[in-house]
C-alpha cells in the first residue's frame, strides 16, 4: 500500500533535499511569526528545530503541513512546490505530523485511531460499503492487519482495544506517532515528542525515534525543548528566535554558539 | 504478520457465520411477529407499530448526521417534507390529482405521473438527498450551533416554499387521500434497508473516519481526510433516509400539509436520538420504540381522573408536562442517553446467555 511518492520516480535523486523552505515569511496582522526562513532538510536524517517559547516553531510546522499559507516564500517538498495545497493533500504526498498538545480521536479505540491513519491510502469509496463487494472487504481486512502490525511494531498491540483517551501519557504520544506512520509518510514532523516525559522515558524515546527512522525509512524533523534529546538524536539543528533563524549546524556547534546561549539563558549567562 | 497479531493481541474469534445466521433468524422472527400483529392488532395498535418503525428510520438518520458525524442539524423536518411531497406526487393517481388541485391547476408533467410505491419512496429519499447536497455546500463551513441554526432556517424555508408553490404542492390545503401503501411490511422493510446501509458504512473504516472528524477535525485533516467531502456525504446519506421516513409517514397518515413539518417534528426526532444515546444506532432504535409508545401511553394522564374524594377533569397537554419532566431527569441522571455510545452485538448477546468465547474469558480474567 506504499504511495506513489516522487521517490519512486526514475529521475528521483536520492541525495536531493526532502524539504526546502525558501525565504518563508508568515505574518498574522502586525505580528511576524516567521521572518524570511530558509531551511533545507536532507533525506533520511533526524533534524531538529529549537528555540524559546513563541519563536514560531509550531508555525513552521503549520506552514509545512498546509494549515497556513505563508505570506511570502516557497515550500518545496520532494522537488514539488506545496504552498496552497490543502492539509489532506499534503498528507497524501507523504508528510505526517504529531501535535504538541496530543490530538487523538478520544472516543475511538487505539486500533480505530491507527485505522483512521490508513484511510488516506485506501482505494475503495464509501458507497461501496453497502454493496458487499469482495474487494471492499479485502481492503478492510488489509487495513485492519496493517494497523495491528503497526501497533505490534510500536509495542502498543496489547492496548489495541482500549479507549485512546484512557492510555497513559507516554503511550498516547506513541499512539500519535503510530497513527502518523499509518499514513505511509516519507517525512515525519514531531512536535515536542518528549514533552512531559521523565529522563528515563525521554531516553527510551530517543532510541525509539532512531528505530522508526531506520525501520520506516523516514526523514524526521522535530521540535523539542529537551536539549538532551535534541543533542542526542539530531544531526542538524536550526535555532529560531522571534521568527528569525539565529543559528544552524550540528549539535556541538549549537551547544557552544553564544547567540543560542543568549536566546535561551539571557545576556548575563554569556559573560560568565 | 497476521499470525503475529493473533498471538500478541486478544483478537475476537471469528463468529461471522453464527452472527450472520442470527441476524437472518432475527429478521425472520420480526416478520413473523408482524404477521401475528396483522392478525390480532386493531387499527390503533397497528398505527403505533408503524410509527415505531418510521421514527426509528428518522432517528437513525439523524443520529448518523449528529451523533456519528458531529453535525448539529435541525433540518430533519425539511428533508421529511421533501421526501413526503415527492413520494406523494409520485403515487397519487392522475384522477386524484385532478380532484385535489382546485385553486390552481397542477403543473403539467406531474398530472399524468403515477409510479409504484417502492420507487416513489426511493424518489422521495433521492430528492431529499439532492437538496441536502445543495444545502451542505454553503453550510458545511459552519460548525456547532451555527450549523443548527442554518439548517433550522432551511427547514422553515422549505415549509414556506411548499405553502406557496401551489402548482407543485397544492399550497396550504396540502395533499389528501394519499394511498395508504405504507403498511407494517413496507415500513419494517425500509427500516432494515436503512439499518443495513448505515451500519455497513459505520462498521467499515469509513465509520472510524466519520467519528474522527467529529472528535477532532484538525487531526482528521492531518491524517489526509477530506473532511468537507465526508461531512457532505454524511449529511446527504442522513438526508436521504430522512426523506424516506417522510415519504413513509406521508403514506401512513394519508394526508400531508406544510404545517405538519414544523420544528416540533424535528424536535421529536432529536429527542429520540438524545434519549437513546448520541452515537448509538441501537440507542436510536430503543429510543424510537420507548418514546413513541410512551407518548401514547401517557395519554391516560390527560383523561379525567376520579380519586373518590376528588375528581380531576382531563387536562389536554398534561402528557407533555410529564414527558418533559422525564427528559429533565434523563439529562440530569443519564446524560449519555439510554445506550451511551454502546451498540448491540451478537457476540455480547451470546456471551451474556452463556456462550463464552475466548476473548470474553480473557477479559474477565484480567
Amino acid at each position: 500500500m506504499k504511495a506513489a511518492h516522487l521517490s519512486t520516480h526514475p529521475d528521483y535523486n536520492p541525495a536531493a533535499p526532502v524539504l526546502q523552505l525558501k525565504n518563508v515569511t508568515m505574518r498574522f496582522g502586525g505580528v511576524t511569526a516567521i521572518d524570511g526562513l530558509n531551511l533545507t532538510v536532507p533525506p533520511k536524517k533526524i533534524v531538529g528545530l529549537i528555540g524559546p517559547n513563541g519563536a514560531g516553531k509550531t508555525t513552521v510546522f503549520n506552514v509545512i503541513t498546509g494549515f497556513y499559507t505563508p505570506t511570502e516564500g516557497e515550500v518545496i517538498f520532494e522537488e514539488a512546490p506545496v504552498v496552497g495545497v490543502s492539509p489532506q493533500k499534503i498528507c497524501a504526498l507523504g508528510i505526517a505530523r504529531t501535535f504538541q498538545n496530543i490530538r487523538l480521536f478520544a472516543q475511538g479505540t487505539v486500533l480505530d485511531n491507527v485505522m483512521v491513519g490508513c484511510h488516506v491510502r485506501r482505494k475503495c469509496q464509501w458507497w461501496m460499503a453497502p454493496l458487499c463487494l469482495p474487494g471492499f472487504f479485502r481492503e478492510e481486512k488489509a487495513i485492519r492487519e496493517k494497523s495491528m502490525d503497526l501497533l505490534n511494531r510500536l509495542g502498543l498491540a496489547h492496548l489495541a482495544r482500549e479507549n485512546a483517551a484512557s492510555l497513559p501519557y507516554g503511550a498516547q504520544r506513541r499512539l500519535e506517532i503510530a497513527r502518523a506512520l499509518a499514513t505511509d509518510p516519507t517525512f515525519l514532523l514531531l512536535d515536542e515528542p518528549a514533552a512531559g516525559m521523565n529522563p528515563q522515558e525521554s531516553g527510551e524515546l530517543m532510541r525509539f525515534i532512531e528505530e522508526i527512522r531506520d525501520e520506516f525509512d523516514l526523514t524526521i524533523l522535530m521540535i523539542e525543548h529537551d536539549m538532551k534529546v535534541v543533542m542526542g538524536v539530531c544531526s542538524h539543528i536550526w535555532v529560531l528566535e522571534y521568527g528569525r533563524l539565529i543559528a544552524e549546524g550540528g549539535p556541538e556547534g549549537i551547544r557552544s554558539n553564544p547567540k543560542v546561549i543568549t536566546a535561551y539563558l539571557g545576556q548575563e549567562a554569556v559573560g560568565k | 504478520m497476521s499470525a503475529q497479531a493473533v498471538k500478541n493481541t486478544p483478537m475476537v474469534q471469528n463468529h461471522s457465520l453464527r452472527n450472520g445466521l442470527s441476524t437472518i433468524v432475527a429478521i425472520g422472527l420480526l416478520f413473523g411477529g408482524l404477521w401475528l400483529a396483522e392478525q390480532h392488532f386493531d387499527g390503533y395498535q397497528t398505527q403505533l407499530l408503524n410509527l415505531v418503525a418510521i421514527n426509528a428510520i428518522l432517528a437513525v438518520s439523524l443520529n448518523f448526521i449528529y451523533g456519528f458525524s458531529g453535525m448539529f442539524s435541525l433540518g430533519h423536518a425539511g428533508f421529511m417534507a421533501i421526501g413526503a411531497y415527492v413520494s406523494a406526487l409520485c403515487i397519487l393517481t392522475p384522477g386524484q390529482k385532478e380532484m385535489l388541485w382546485l385553486l390552481e391547476p397542477i403543473w403539467g408533467p406531474l398530472a399524468e405521473l403515477s409510479t409504484p410505491f417502492f420507487f416513489s419512496v426511493l424518489m422521495g429519499g433521492l430528492a431529499a438527498a439532492f437538496c441536502s447536497f445543495f444545502i451542505a455546500l454553503p453550510v458545511m463551513r459552519l460548525g456547532g450551533d451555527y450549523l443548527g441554526i442554518a439548517t433550522l432556517g432551511f427547514a422553515e424555508i422549505i415549509r414556506v416554499l411548499f405553502t406557496n408553490i401551489a402548482p407543485l404542492t397544492n399550497g396550504a390545503i396540502g395533499l389528501r387521500g394519499i394511498p395508504a401503501y405504507a403498511n407494517a411490511w413496507w415500513n419494517y422493510t425500509w427500516l432494515i434497508i436503512t439499518l443495513f446501509i448505515i451500519l455497513s458504512i459505520l462498521k467499515s473504516n469509513f465509520g472510524n473516519v466519520l467519528k474522527s472528524i467529529r472528535d477532532d477535525e484538525i487531526a482528521a485533516r492531518t491524517m489526509g481526510i477530506n473532511t468537507t467531502a465526508y461531512r457532505t456525504m454524511a449529511f446527504c446519506v442522513g438526508g436521504f433516509f430522512a426523506g424516506v421516513g417522510g415519504a413513509l409517514m406521508g403514506s401512513l397518515v394519508t394526508t400531508i400539509e406544510p404545517k405538519m413539518f414544523n420544528f416540533q417534528l424535528t424536535f421529536n426526532i432529536l429527542l429520540i436520538v438524545v434519549a437513546g444515546g448520541l452515537g448509538s444506532v441501537t440507542g436510536s432504535m430503543v429510543g424510537a420504540a420507548v418514546i413513541t409508545l410512551m407518548l401514547e401511553w401517557l395519554r391516560i394522564v390527560e383523561a379525567p381522573m376520579n380519586f373518590g374524594f376528588v375528581i380531576i377533569p382531563g387536562i389536554p397537554g398534561m402528557r407533555m408536562v410529564i414527558f418533559s419532566m422525564l427528559l429533565v431527569l434523563i439529562i440530569i441522571f443519564r446524560r449519555q442517553g439510554l445506550m451511551g455510545t454502546r451498540e448491540f452485538s451478537w457476540n455480547a448477546f451470546y456471551n451474556s446467555i452463556g456462550f463464552k468465547d475466548r476473548e470474553s474469558f480473557e477479559r474477565s480474567e484480567s
